[in-house]
């Protein structure tokens, strides 16, 4: 575990002062509810991407069923949230763990077989996975009913707000940042860069997939344990395949293997998306998806290797690191 | 065990799997000449079923002219969205040209669900012809099912002649190699690509039209779902391979109403998946793919 | 590219900041006296779109007829956009409720994204009228009644139990099959209440299958339904599905009745292949009530075209707000939902009604069948 070296302090004052920015809006009524679920909603997805990144951006595993251990994050913390007689912070913090829990141990179990298969094939495989997961969790309420099924399932107690998204979003970058700078995430990037090369270097590639995806998911799965206390209802429409897609989108747009440009797109991502609806008006409200879609495609072509490239902003480099960059090749 | 319950299922399956090799051949020809899992395919199968529609019920041509004329825009739409959007990207990393394939496919479902362009209702196709049904046994056999079936194994029987025993045919094989050597052998990789892209699109102009008169209805996200099987059939099968996506396809067909005949229509997504999987650990370049030796 | 670079990022933040200090100025000084917003939340996006553009237009008739007034008050609508997503529904209510401070919400559509606005609604006190949302849980939560909320349409078991009283006394049917999608709680909850009262007169339910949102290929299911030779086969789901589901259906050879629900009305069905069906409506567009008759030559002056089922239940709705807004005589959601609690014998399109305790309306339904031409012969009326 990194101790606390100059960078990581800066990086927890640095949070600290943007916590307390946001929290002078919302009392000053600059930030109104509506802009602060914004916010909220960036964050969660913001975690859930970071997760993706370190799957895909920094191990190299094409991963297109991420939306699934979402959804079985939310699900298992909601249901934990619900069931248990008494409400209240332990109860939320139980709940996250379990999510987080459940998340990590079917990545875990679907890991170990499928991470054998290369690239695209990796893909439609997740991707499948992420299927079986929807209709599985369409069918939910046969097994128990609480689950609600393909009706939707309500009354998870709406425990987190701003100060424990910001938390945990905080506590992901740092596990993150720790994660990719320590020789685990070494191992992984030499395995996304090319894994034969890394196989005979001694590296155990298995395991270190298998780590990143686990831990990958486990992000996913507090991400969703965070959206079932902030949003009243779960479906399991929330969770389909096109929701793996807005991660990897973030992912993508954000610069693979930067972990900064993930935080960054899934603020803008979200606050353009809701953005849109205030600016486009009433006359022109079926335009948003189309305005969408169309900064989508631009921004790629204009930026290839996403808005961050591979690069880190200076605060998220621990001390021993000089400059700002990655291993340099590829990304 | 009742084998005219059976019978008739398999047709169902058959039906359903040769719908899914019309879309699945289109995602197949550009993967293996760009590596590129073009998403956008079902949505240009949407536009052709659309103009399908159109030219046969709002400006009166008969339905061969509506299809060909289908054919031809869809085929100007392939070939531009490849120009602008894929072919800046085109030796850039495969996932960047990707989202930009997804963002081509929410483009085009949302743009043309706007009131002036197609508009969200959804259209009821007529069918052009007077439904027949055949019965052998207990079993029943449509003019509709024949026609698809006829269609896809012309498209089939063309396009493996196309690929094998045409100049064209060659260039798209050698592309699909190497970009580079091909280019150093005379052939023009740009041009390749866009007839490439045309015939793949023309193919999904045929398919969705047929589409639309077997399920006739059609509105601007139809192409989703049909879109992300065929796909997955197509890489079930061996993507890159036109028999492959034909044999994909047939199988994914068969799974999916074989489990909502026998198991459960609940279900039938997760087996058919979780089937998909199973065959890709077994066959990691899926069933009729080659593992290509990778030199180090 | 550090220049693509630094422009981009600077361009994401400045329309952050624009958006949100736009936004945040925006609060004050819209709540000027006399005027009072009305928000309508549809899809406007995505596959359901016609359904949204449906309410919309009725909202917007209904509105208009008033002349933008109710009361002393002028009346600014809003229009949100939840594109058939839960958390945009989620994000939509939240922004009509705090950002643009409407006083009262139509909508949502679909009830997963109606659940979710009604629970923000609930939370802070603003009335919600939903349309066209059936599912339980959008009213009542467990057991407890959400008094803010309310619906304009029937919730299920009133339609499925006058569909089978209706299959069995009149078309003296003995056996059914049910086919409905099992991720639509509409679909869900007629499906339930027809088997239960099906089976409750005698009837048997040889076959009951579901399919998916996305599904366009029923043979699988339909090939099962053919083989078991059903008096009925009932259909709840709505006219575009259920124009798909008839064609196979015909092609596979299966003879039975169709039956449906009030999804059946509007001008898109396929008449052709759907003549024959019965469904259960709110209205007909054949009755011969003055509302009725009114509504449907106001609708095509204004769009060109027949109203349907969300079209009518979108400007009902509308129009039970307006006057529960004129009787209390002022914009506290809480004095608009007593009134709205407290309406009797509302003269709605879809049939006199009031609410009853858990702010489902109780009023008439008619049984109608379809005919090859397009239109629909009216069987009979049957009162709750």
């Amino acid at each position: 575990m990194r101790g606390f070296d100059r960078p990581t302090l800066a990086l927890c004052a640095c949070a600290a002062a943007v916590y307390i920015l946001v929290l002078l809006a919302t009392v000053t009524g600059l930030l109104n509810p509506y802009w602060q679920r914004v916010l909220d909603q960036a964050l969660i997805m913001g975690i859930g991407a970071l997760g993706l990144n370190l799957i895909y951006g920094f191990a190299g595993q094409f991963s297109i069923g991420h939306a699934a251990f979402y959804g079985i994050g939310a699900y298992t913390a909601g249901l934990t949230s619900k069931l248990l007689p008494v409400a209240g912070i332990p109860t939320f913090l139980l709940a996250l763990v379990a999510g987080t829990a459940a998340a990590a141990l079917v990545a875990f179990l679907i890991g170990l077989p499928v991470l054998r298969l290369k690239s695209d094939y990796l893909g439609i495989a997740t991707l499948g996975f992420g299927i079986m997961v929807k209709v599985a969790l369409d069918n939910s309420n046969r097994l128990i009913p609480e689950m609600g099924g393909a009706t939707g399932m309500t009354g998870v107690p709406q425990t987190a707000n701003f100060g424990w998204i910001f938390l945990f979003a905080f506590l992901a970058i740092l596990v993150c940042r720790n994660f990719v700078f320590s020789g685990v995430g070494r191992a992984c990037m030499a395995i996304r860069e090319d894994e034969i090369a890394a196989d005979t270097m001694g590296i155990n590639t298995t395991r270190y997939k298998l780590i990143a995806f686990t831990l990958g998911c486990a992000l996913a799965g507090l991400a969703g344990g965070l959206y079932a206390h902030r949003y009243p209802f779960l479906h399991p429409s929330i969770f389909d395949f096109l929701a793996s897609f807005d991660f990897l989108i973030i992912v993508v747009l954000g610069g693979l293997g930067s972990l900064t440009g993930t935080i960054v797109t899934a603020l803008g991502w979200a606050f353009i998306l809701e953005g849109l609806r205030v600016v486009l008006g009433s006359s022109f409200v079926d335009w948003r998806g189309v305005i969408y879609a169309v900064i989508l495609i631009l921004v790629i072509l204009l930026r290839r290797q996403g808005l961050f490239g591979n690069r880190e902003a200076g605060l998220l480099v621990p001390a021993f690191y000089k400059g700002g960059k990655h291993a340099a090749a590829g990304g | 065990m009742d084998w005219n319950y059976f019978a008739g299922q398999v047709i169902n399956g058959l039906q359903l799997g040769l719908v899914y090799a019309l879309i699945a051949l289109g995602y197949t020809m550009v993967y293996g000449i760009v590596k590129l899992i073009n998403f956008a395919h079902g949505d240009v199968f949407m536009v052709g079923a659309f103009i399908g529609y159109f030219g046969f019920v709002h400006w009166g041509l008969p339905w061969p002219l509506a299809v060909l004329v289908s054919m031809a825009v869809c085929a100007l739409l392939g070939v531009t969205i490849e120009r602008v959007a894929y072919r800046p990207l085109r030796y850039a990393p495969r996932i960047v040209a990707l989202i930009s394939a997804i963002g081509v496919s929410f483009f085009l479902e949302y743009f043309c669900s706007l009131s002036f362009v197609f508009g969200a209702d959804y259209r009821i196709v007529p069918r052009p012809m007077e439904d027949v049904v055949w019965r052998l046994g207990s079993v029943s056999v449509t003019n509709v099912q024949v026609l698809i079936m006829v269609v896809v194994m012309a498209m089939l029987v063309l396009l493996q002649w196309l690929v094998y025993r045409t100049r064209i045919g060659a260039a798209m094989r050698t592309v699909s190699y190497d970009h580079d050597t091909a280019r150093l052998m005379g052939v023009d990789v740009d041009r390749t690509i866009s007839i490439t892209f045309a015939i793949g699109s023309a193919l999904a102009a045929v398919g969705g039209i047929l589409y639309s008169i077997a399920y006739p209805q059609i509105d601007t996200f139809m192409g989703v779902i049909p879109g992300l099987k065929a796909f997955t059939a197509a890489v079930l099968g061996g993507i890159g391979l036109i028999p492959g996506a034909v044999l994909g396809a047939l199988i994914m067909g068969q799974v999916e109403v074989m489990t909502a005949a026998y198991i459960s229509s609940q279900m039938r997504d997760a087996v058919a998946f979780a089937i998909l999987i199973l065959v890709l650990l077994v066959r990691p370049s899926g069933i009729l793919g080659r593992t290509e030796p990778e030199k180090v | 590219m550090r220049r693509a670079k630094l422009l981009a990022f600077s361009l994401v933040l400045v329309f952050l900041a624009g958006v949100v200090f736009g936004c945040g100025g925006q609060q004050a000084g819209t709540q000027k006296e006399q005027t009072i917003k009305i928000g309508l939340m549809a899809p406007l996006q995505g596959n359901v779109k016609t359904f949204g553009e449906s309410v919309q237009k009725g909202f917007e008739l209904a509105l208009e007829e008033a002349g933008y007034k109710v009361g002393n008050f002028k009346i600014e609508k809003v229009i949100a956009d939840d594109r058939n997503n839960s958390t945009e529904a989620a994000n939509a209510a939240t922004k009509l409720i705090d950002s643009d401070k409407v006083v009262a919400i139509v909508g949502a559509v679909t009830s997963k994204c109606t659940v979710p606005a009604s629970e923000i609604a609930q939370a802070r006190g603003v009335v919600m009228i939903s349309p066209t949302s059936t599912a339980a849980n959008v009213t009542v939560d467990k057991g407890k009644r959400k008094d803010f909320i309310f619906r304009a349409c029937f919730i299920d078991p009133f339609q499925g139990t006058v569909a089978a009283r209706f299959a069995v006394n009149e078309l003296k049917a003995k056996t059914a099959a049910i086919l409905y999608d099992q991720g639509n709680d509409y679909t869900v909850g007629l499906a339930k209440a027809f088997k239960d009262e099906f089976e409750k007169l005698g009837g048997k339910v040889l076959v009951e299958e579901t399919y998916a949102e996305g599904d366009k290929d029923f043979s699988a299911v339909l090939t099962t339904v053919a083989q078991k030779n059903p008096d009925i086969l009932y259909l709840p789901d709505y006219y575009n599905k259920v124009s798909l589901i008839g064609q196979q259906a015909r092609d596979k050879g299966i003879k039975a009745k169709f039956l449906g629900g009030d999804g059946w009305d509007s001008a898109e069905l396929n008449f052709k292949v759907m003549a024959g069906g019965y469904f259960t409506a709110h209205y007909s567009k054949d009755e011969p009530r003055e509302a009725v008759r009114n509504w449907v030559k106001k609708f095509e002056a204004k769009y060109g075209s027949a109203p349907d089922s969300f079209a009518t239940l979108g400007y009902d709705a509308t129009k039970m707000l307006l006057k529960a807004i004129e009787t209390a005589g002022s914009a506290d959601p809480a004095k608009i939902r007593d009134a709205l609690a407290a309406l009797k014998d509302f003269p709605a399109v879809s049939g006199d009604m009031r609410f009853d305790a858990n702010g489902n309306p109780i009023k008439q339904a008619v049984v109608l069948q379809v005919q090859e031409d397009g239109t629909y012969k009216y069987i009979s009326t049957i009162q709750p």
